[in-house]
This record gives C-alpha cells, sequence and structure tokens, in this order.
C-alpha cells in the first residue's frame, strides 16, 4: 500500500515541476533545469557524505578505543614494561601490578568452558541440523537462541545461587573423591572458584558454538550428504565423513569465536570465580579473570599507576580478543564463503 | 530407526559395531541438546519461582530502601535503564544505519571492506572494555558518572550490530526495485531514502531490536559509566541507576530481602529481553523484506 504511494509522491517531486520547463523552452527552464540537476546531484552528494561519515564513524571508534586504551595505560606500561605480563603480585596497596594470575584465570576458565561447552555445542549443532525431525528444529533453534539472550549479569545471579550450591555440595565432593589424583581437584570445595566460573561459562557459550556450527554444517552441499549415504554409510558415518569432516575449519572456527566470548565475558565470571589474583592448581580455588579484576577494581582505585595498570589489562584483553576473533572469522569464512562460492559456480 | 528400513533393504550387510555407533552417536547428540536445554529450563523456573512473589506495585515504582527496612523497590532502576537505553538508541541507531546504507549502497571498494571489517571487530571487543572508553571519552572530562556516558557505552555496542544488519537487508532488495525508482527521474538518494530503505524497514527494525535487546542486559559497560543512584534521578548529566546494575549490587550482597528484590528485578529484566526478541521472531520475522521470501 505504502509503496506505490511514496512512488506516486516522489515523482510529482521530482519530475513534476520540470514538465511546463520542458515544454515552454524558455531561458528559464533551461536554468530550472540545471537547477534541479544541481540540486539533486547536491542531494546525492550531500547523503553520499552523511552515510559515509557514519561508516567513518565505525573506524573512528575502533581507533577511539585503541587510542584511549593506550593513553590511559602510559604510566603502567612505562613502570612495568613487559614484566607487567610475567608477574604475579597484584597488590594495589604497594602500587606492584603484575597480570600474570589474571591472565591465568582467564585463560584457564575459559580452557574448562571450552571442554565442556565444545562438544555439548557440536552435539546440539549436529543434532538440530542433521537429525532433528522437522518439527521441532524451529523450537529447538528458537530455544537455543534464547539461551544466548540471557544477560550475564542474571547467568551470574543464578550460578550463585542455584549452581554453587550444587558444586560446593555434590559434584566438588564427588570430583574430590574419585579424581584428586589429578592434582585439578583437591583443596577445601567452597562453591565458588575457578570451576563454577568455567561452568557458567560453558553454559554461556553453548548457544554461540551451536549456532555458528549450525550455520557451517547448512553450508556443505547436500550432494557430499548424499554421495556417502548411497556408498552404503550409516548416519553417523555420513556426518562424520560427509559433513564434520567437510566443515572442520569452521568449526574450529566456533570454537574460537566461543572463546573470544569467553575470554571477555565479565559479569558472570566475576560473581562466581572468587576474586583472589593467586595462581593455584586446584580448579575449587578461587581466581580472578582480567575482565573480573577491572569490574571489581576499577571504580574503586584510587591513585593513577593503579588505574593505568587496569586499563593496560584492558588493552591486553582487547588485543586478545581480537587476534581470537579475526581468526575465528577467517576460518568461518573459508567454509561458508568457499562453499558458496562452488554452489554458485555449478 | 531409519537402520531398521534399511535393515529390509540391503538385509545384513550393516554390522552390529557400525549400528551400534550409529545409534550411540544419535544418542549422545540428543543427550547434548537435554543437558544444554537443563540449565535454560532451571534458570527460567528459578527466575520465577523466586522473582514472581517478589513484584508488585511497590516494587516497581519505588526507590530501594536501606538495608533491614522491609519493601523498597527499583522503580528508579527501571526509569534509568529506560534513559540510558534512550540515549544509547539515539546515537547508535541512526550511526549504525548510516554505516550499513553506505555499506550496501556504495560500499563496493576497499574502504567499505576495511569498514566492514573494523565493524566485526568492534562486535568482538568486551564490554568492559567499551565501559572503559566510555569512562575516558565521557566520564573523565565531565568529572562525574552519568547516564549519558552509560547511553554512550551502549550505543557503541549497538553500531556493528546494527551496522552488518542493515547492510544484510539492504542488499536482499531487489535491484530491480531500485532501477524502476530511478528509472522514473528520482534522484538517488531519495531513491535510498524513500524506496530501498522502507522495503527492507522490517528487517532493519528486527535488527536494531535484537541490538537493543543485546544491550539492554549489559551490566559491564555500566559499572563505571552510569555508575548506580539509590534515588530518582531524571538528569542525564547524573549517576543514574539501572536495572542490570541493581541486580549485581544485590545478587552480591549478603542481605536475604535484597536477594529476593535481585531475582525480582531479573524476572522484570528477561520478561523485556525476551518479549523484545519473541516479537522480532514472531511478529517481525516473517518477511524481512518486501517481495522476496
Amino acid at each position: 500500500m505504502q509503496r506505490p504511494n511514496r512512488l506516486q509522491f516522489a515523482t510529482k517531486e521530482g519530475i513534476g515541476p520540470n514538465l511546463p520547463a520542458v515544454g515552454g523552452a524558455t531561458p528559464r527552464s533551461k536554468e530550472a533545469i540545471i537547477w534541479r540537476k544541481l540540486r539533486s546531484n547536491f542531494g546525492d552528494g550531500l547523503f553520499h557524505m552523511a552515510v559515509f561519515g557514519c561508516a567513518l564513524a565505525v573506524i573512528a571508534i575502533l581507533s577511539l578505543i585503541i587510542l584511549q586504551l593506550y593513553l590511559n595505560s602510559r604510566l603502567s606500561l612505562h613502570a612495568f614494561g613487559w614484566k607487567f605480563l610475567t608477574t604475579s603480585v597484584w597488590d594495589p596497596v604497594n602500587s606492584e601490578f603484575g597480570a600474570l594470575p589474571l591472565i591465568y584465570g582467564t585463560l584457564v576458565s575459559s580452557a574448562v568452558a571450552l571442554v565442556l561447552a565444545v562438544p555439548l555445542g557440536l552435539g546440539v549443532a549436529v543434532f538440530i541440523t542433521e537429525m532433528c525431525p522437522q518439527w521441532l528444529t524451529g523450537a529447538l533453534s528458537f530455544t537455543t537462541e534464547l539461551l544466548a539472550a540471557i544477560p550475564s549479569v542474571i547467568y551470574g545471579l543464578w550460578a550463585i545461587f542455584v549452581l554453587v550450591p550444587i558444586l560446593r555440595l555434590q559434584v566438588e565432593p564427588w570430583l574430590a573423591r574419585h579424581f584428586q589424583w589429578t592434582g585439578l581437584f583437591s583443596g577445601p570445595a567452597y562453591g565458588i572458584g575457578m570451576l563454577a566460573g568455567g561452568v557458567i561459562l560453558a553454559i554461556m557459550i553453548v548457544p554461540i558454538i551451536s549456532s555458528i556450527t549450525r550455520e557451517v554444517l547448512a553450508a556443505v552441499p547436500r550432494n557430499q550428504r548424499e554421495a556417502v549415504l548411497a556408498l552404503g554409510a550409516t548416519r553417523w558415518e555420513m556426518i562424520r565423513t560427509g559433513v564434520l569432516r567437510n566443515a572442520r575449519a569452521g568449526i574450529l572456527g566456533a570454537i574460537i569465536l566461543g572463546l573470544g566470548r569467553a575470554l571477555g565475558e565479565t559479569m558472570a565470571v566475576t560473581m562466581v570465580i572468587g576474586n583472589r589474583a593467586e595462581i593455584a592448581k586446584s580448579l575449587f580455588a578461587p581466581g580472578y579473570t582480567m575482565a573480573s579484576v577491572i569490574a571489581n577494581e576499577f571504580s574503586e582505585a584510587s591513585g593513577d599507576l593503579y588505574l593505568n595498570a587496569l586499563v593496560e589489562v584492558a588493552l591486553v584483553l582487547f588485543i586478545v580478543t581480537i587476534i581470537v576473533n579475526a581468526l575465528a572469522r577467517l576460518l568461518v569464512w573459508t567454509v561458508t564463503h568457499g562453499v558458496g562460492a562452488r554452489v554458485h559456480a555449478q | 530407526m531409519l537402520n531398521k528400513d534399511r535393515k529390509t533393504n540391503i538385509g545384513s550387510r550393516i554390522s552390529v559395531s557400525r549400528k551400534l555407533k550409529d545409534g550411540l552417536a544419535t544418542l549422545l547428540a540428543f543427550a547434548a541438546v537435554l543437558l544444554v536445554l537443563l540449565p535454560l529450563g532451571a534458570i527460567f523456573f528459578q527466575l520465577v519461582s523466586r522473582g514472581f512473589s517478589s513484584i508488585n506495585w511497590a516494587f516497581l515504582t519505588q526507590t530501594p530502601r536501606p538495608v533491614g527496612e522491609a519493601g523498597g523497590g527499583m522503580g528508579n532502576a527501571i526509569v534509568g535503564s529506560g534513559m540510558i537505553l534512550a540515549i544509547a538508541s539515539m546515537l547508535g541507531v541512526p550511526v549504525g544505519i548510516g554505516a550499513g546504507v553506505y555499506l550496501s549502497e556504495y560500499g563496493g571498494g576497499r574502504f567499505a571492506q576495511i569498514i566492514r571489517f573494523a565493524a566485526d571487530v568492534l562486535n568482538g571487543v568486551p564490554s568492559i572494555v567499551i565501559g572503559i572508553v566510555a569512562y575516558a571519552l565521557v566520564v573523565l572530562r565531565q568529572k562525574h558518572f552519568s547516564a549519558l556516558a552509560g547511553g554512550v557505552a551502549l550505543a557503541i555496542m549497538m553500531i556493528p550490530t546494527i551496522t552488518r544488519a542493515t547492510e544484510e537487508m539492504l542488499l536482499l532488495v531487489p535491484h530491480s526495485v531500485r532501477e524502476a525508482a530511478l528509472g522514473l527521474g528520482i534522484a538517488r538518494w531519495r531513491t535510498t531514502l524513500s524506496i530501498t530503505l522502507p522495503t527492507a524497514r522490517a528487517g532493519i527494525i528486527t535488527g536494531i531490536m535484537l541490538a537493543f535487546a543485546r544491550v539492554a542486559g549489559e551490566t559491564a559497560p555500566l559499572l563505571f559509566t552510569a555508575f548506580g543512584n539509590q534515588f530518582w534521578n531524571r538528569n542525564i548529566n547524573q549517576p543514574t541507576a539501572a536495572l542490570p546494575l541493581q541486580i549485581f549490587t544485590y545478587a552480591i550482597s549478603p542481605f536475604d530481602e535484597w536477594h529476593r528484590q535481585a531475582w525480582a528485578g531479573a524476572l522484570v529484566l528477561i520478561t523485556l529481553i525476551v518479549s523484545t526478541v519473541a516479537i522480532v521472531r514472531f511478529v517481525l520475522g516473517r518477511r524481512l523484506v518486501r517481495g522476496t521470501n
């Protein structure tokens, strides 16, 4: 209804005023034509400039982020140099800042999350794309999308009051009984600690891994599946050789995207990881991540060096997540784009 | 099930171990789905069972009471969240749409490729880092926390999502629509504004609402920008309460009454977000671009 209306409107505006001028052929009409052309050129130029400005803003914001992170961490960069990344004393009182425990905490909690989330995410993706009956697909994909829409702070709230007690009373004693020899599950079971952080991160990144993996699996051409089935393979053999093997790079990309999210995740982890800047082998022990140290200490940080050290932590986190995300995008692109091109070429 | 049918066709050529493996794989994949749905179900169940009883008129309209006093609510946080989100949308939506229009209508070159990459990078920047940048850009200059700073942080988070969604939707608009408009002598800018954008309207609104739902629950970038406030505040240059911030503060406090309110606040927040996502999915999601499927 609306489109024809707008067209009419545009016609009146754009061509209408011109019509009498064409018939008249007076000098004024020529002027009118030139004027109209100028006006439309002017409008085009202005519009082009406006949207170009918006596009430029995206780059400007990114540059501004890098610039501000650098400017506000200069003191700490000069004071500690590379030692910032390799020393493990985080002591605001004595103005000593070494980020190693934070980096360790970030890496370990993300690693725990990946160990739990990768099999689950892949399982969900394979089930939805390859095994699920048609009528269930929509509902399942909507539900996993919903999991991605829950805010971090709500995951944190749930983790504090539901997940942590379960870990403390059931899971951790069990792990300690059976796997203490690994050294990963020893010491008092508080519930709160690195393991809790890893588990809640796992729940949060499953939807990312599964949705990107689904995209990648969907990009594997149908004839690959049919060819393997025609050779007499079972469904699982078809999935393993015809689908998963073709989508390897993209699946790796999905996993790395999940990792990128886990590294930068703040609130839920802050609420359950224990927030102590120590390196402990046991996953029961409290830890600290780069994101949660900023969340906890930034608004209370006194002294310029302290603030600068926290911004430097943010700078490190920023660089790491950019590298991780760029790598992941590249991997996903090789599968979805490459295959897409091949399909179109046929 | 599939195997049973096949057995009649190919006889016993599929060995038992292969069939077992096939069944096991299906079982494991199904178990993964159940394991993922379990926390989702648990979270929604707990939110309703623990939060619903604390939601009442006072909770939605009053400010927090001091520790030990029963009652009070998150009225100021709900209004504050609305304020911050309004600022974020006003700043982020036009820029995001503009950049998306540039990418789809003028974006053939190398520069556009750089912008696409920048938008993807920006999308992956941890929210806490964006909080620090908004702090450096706005709070340090104003010398105090403000709703404006929180809005700027959330706007930065909205822009890349809206940009890529707008571009994607505009690219779905058939070329013939643009050509028809241009053929009538309509200027290019007018074609984009009056023909192309309205054609992709539903899809673009979907992108905007998804970006909105994503930032509505963000807490980390507000910690040292909006900061939070125990009282009513209508000035965008003053520290302002926000629903996610209030939930965080209450959740890590040691008081039972505050825990109850945190659950109630979380229920309000999740209702807002899920209804946004559901509206997008069921009302707008049918046909993103007119004339296409």
